[in-house]
């Protein structure tokens, strides 16, 4: 069935998984796993075979199969027939061309989101070029609420992540008050626990909570610790706005992260049932799921079950959408340099996972990263961010100087995420915004303020220090 | 260069984070820029320098300690980066040598592997082995020789452990550089690992042992907690939590915010 003749070849590619491998841009995780293509023109091959296949294929030819794989249930039983009707006759090639028209608005895309899964996403992007990743992706548009509203047009949110690499409260507070005198925090404020320690977390827990309260920031914190440390957080009376949780595309790979789908219901439930998103206003703030993301940790857990990883990682975005999340965020040069080679495959995977999660109807953020093992650099962030935004990517991190001490690699700072809001005229969530310039951090055009004095909001916390003076 | 500061910088006392950089424009100042580029070329060096593996065996032998130094199907350092399944099974020669051993019952097994930063283990290893290795002897555990592992990742400690038929399984490995701390150590902790069965779900971590990160006091307290805890509930990993009310916690409390007091 999935044949081609092509430049003389010919290739039987025999399932339908196994073409979607061989289709895919090279990287290094799908070597390592043996499904890549051997060559340039079987992997042309693959594409020019899966351009001819019906998106209505992959209701009939699951991935992984049904009975083994409680993903790949969740995709086909709760798949919106109706919602995929405007693009149930198109086969791959032409759900592409269909993306691309003008006639494909941000209303057509929103509607049928639910009718589309993520191998079916997966599919059209192995045949897209970047520029094609990304004009179809900023026609997306994913707004969630939880004190402040994310996603909205020409805005861009940050993730401040004032991590530390023992957890010490002060040293949490000055990258916090660092970044927010940067203009950092809108998407939430979240720490990565040194240790997944279920005091430790709760005391964080309770510190994020005491200072977005005291200085009434329209912001909401999140502690990056197992949904098993969350719950028996929230548990306890701890402060809990987001549940954080890894998220991966296969149960196999799920069950080696401690998660299943039912645990994540259980914890979605006991956070809904806090009602912390409306504390600052009467919304209707009640996305409040954070889920990571990224190409390859299916692969590390030896649980890819065949699959290439890029549609390993659309298939975790099954389970996002599920949970309706406030952020979901692609951490994609993190994992290394056996999964991601160098700066080039990084770029793109990002760019992919963004649009695959889009047009699932996902507020996809993007941990624009790499390691100290991989083959890239600063340059190579920049242009990951700087089309990340083009495409009208919904957050970034915000670390100090790019550099994060405890998790030891290197992302987007506080610097970067002003230079493509100035370039790209983006703009903080609204709320964060009003805060900003209400505190004299921002002036009327997102500008940082002249810096003569600190900001009279964290003058007296700041003067303790010094013992008075400007600081 | 000018040396551009925020008004903030006393805040640089509680935290190595690049905090307070001052900005050119919105944009990183110039000597900001330089220092990244220098942190992350020391980093990038580091990566690839080798671990010297019998410097590494004299020390511990010194402390009166049995070694075995080994190596994973991991040939080189380029094919350790790209292939990690490699570096968790354990080489012919190495399979050969450790049969060469008695395979007596043991309780725990100690494993030191290169893992991504030659350097965190050089620096790091000894002096951890050193309060380490007391403490389980204390506890009349058998253990094996502390084995050594060349281009290890941490998975290779439940080949060892398999071997031995060990209850407990101790990894010390090398953790990715980071910027401003490229001789970070881990240790991974797994009970009843069992190689190719054991996942990251059954691991407990503790990660960050470096000099401006976790003392080796503290890593040795909440390590002993584990393996008790999971000596007591026969399982480790996400199941296990590390409850223990300890230094670290203690001193959280006392420590000062100044955001908040």
């Amino acid at each position: 069935m999935y044949k081609a003749y092509i430049a003389n070849l010919s290739y039987d590619f025999k399932t339908l998984r196994n073409l979607m491998a061989k289709a895919t841009p090279p990287r290094s995780g799908d070597y390592l796993a043996g499904v890549a293509a051997a060559n340039n023109l079987e992997r042309v091959a693959a594409q020019w075979v899966l351009a001819d296949v019906p998106l209505k294929q992959f209701l009939n030819e699951a991935l992984v199969p049904y009975e083994q794989d409680e993903i790949t249930r969740l995709i086909i039983d709760e798949h919106d027939s109706v919602a995929f009707a405007p693009v149930s006759h198109l086969t791959v090639g032409d759900f592409r061309n269909w993306l691309l028209s003008e006639q494909t608005t941000t209303e057509v895309l929103t509607a049928i989101a639910a009718g589309l899964t993520p191998e079916m996403v997966a599919a059209v992007s192995k045949i897209m070029r970047i520029q094609d990743l990304i004009l179809v992706a900023k026609k997306c548009r994913v707004i969630t609420r939880f004190r402040g509203t994310i996603g909205l047009e020409n805005r861009l949110s940050t993730r401040l992540q004032p991590n530390h690499p023992t957890d010490n409260p002060a040293g949490v507070a000055a990258s916090l008050l660092d970044g927010l005198l940067y203009g950092c925090g809108d998407a939430v404020i979240g720490i990565n626990p040194a240790s997944d320690n279920l005091e430790a977390t709760s005391r964080l827990l309770t510190m994020l909570n005491d200072v977005i309260d005291r200085y009434a920031i329209p912001t909401q914190s999140c502690v990056l610790a197992h949904v098993t440390t969350t719950l028996k957080a929230i548990e306890q009376g701890a402060p809990v706005d987001l549940v954080f949780q890894s998220i991966a595309g296969t149960q196999k790979a799920n069950d080696s992260f401690g998660i299943n789908l039912a645990l994540l219901h259980e914890a979605h439930l006991a956070a809904l049932e806090l009602k912390r998103g409306s504390l600052f206003d009467n919304g209707m703030g009640n996305n409040c799921m954070y889920f990571e993301t990224g190409q390859g940790s299916a692969l590390s857990a030896n649980a890819h079950q065949g699959l290439d990883q890029q549609t390993c990682e659309a298939r975790a975005y099954a389970v996002a959408r599920k949970f309706k999340p406030l952020l979901v965020n692609t951490v994609v040069g993190f994992i290394g340099p056996e999964y991601l080679y160098d700066g080039k495959q990084i770029i793109r995977a990002g760019l992919e996972d963004h649009f695959c999660g889009k047009l699932l109807g996902l507020p996809m953020g993007c941990d624009v990263c790499y390691t100290n093992h991989a083959e890239a650099d600063q340059d190579d962030m920049d242009m990951l961010l700087t089309q990340f935004a083009v495409a009208g990517g919904t957050f970034i991190m915000g670390i100090p100087g790019a550099d994060d001490v405890m998790l030891n690699y290197q992302s987007t700072s506080f610097h970067d995420a002003l230079y493509v809001r100035q370039v790209l005229g983006l703009r903080p969530a609204p709320e964060f915004e009003r805060w900003l310039q209400q505190h004299g951090i921002f002036n009327a055009d997102n500008q940082l303020m002249a810096q003569r004095e600190l900001p009279a909001l964290f003058k007296p916390a700041l003067q303790k220090l010094t013992g008075g003076g400007n600081g | 260069m000018v040396d551009s500061k925020d008004l903030w910088h006393s805040l640089n006392q509680f935290t190595p984070a690049r905090i307070a950089q001052g900005r050119a424009g919105m944009s990183q100042t110039t000597r900001n820029s330089l220092e990244f580029q220098l942190a992350h070329a020391l980093a990038r060096d580091a990566v690839n320098i080798p671990l010297d593996f019998s410097q590494l065996e004299q020390r511990i032998n010194t402390l009166g300690y049995t070694t075995l130094t080994l190596q994973t199907q991991a040939e080189n350092q380029r094919m350790y980066l790209q292939r990690p399944d490699l570096g968790r099974l354990l080489s012919e020669s190495a399979v050969r040598c450790l049969q060469q051993y008695p395979n007596i019952q043991t309780d725990a097994v100690v494993v030191v592997a290169d893992g991504l930063s030659s350097k965190a283990i050089e620096q790091h290893a000894v002096p951890f082995l050193n309060l380490l290795l007391p403490e389980l002897q204390a506890k009349a555990y058998q253990l094996p020789p502390v084995c050594l592992i060349k281009h290890g990742r941490v998975a290779i400690g439940d080949a060892v452990a398999d071997h031995y038929a060990a209850r407990l399984c101790i990894v010390l490995i090398g953790e990715r550089p980071g910027l401003s701390s490229p001789d970070s150590m881990g240790i991974y902790f797994t009970y009843k690992a069992k190689s190719g069965i054991s996942t990251d779900a059954d691991r407990n971590c503790i990660s960050n042992i470096h000099n401006n990160g976790l003392s080796y006091d503290l890593a040795l307290k909440k390590l002993l907690f584990l393996l008790n805890e999971s000596e007591k509930c026969q399982f480790s990993g996400v199941n296990l939590k590390d409850e223990t009310i300890e230094t670290a916690l203690n001193n959280q409390r006392q420590q000062a915010n100044f955001l908040l007091d």
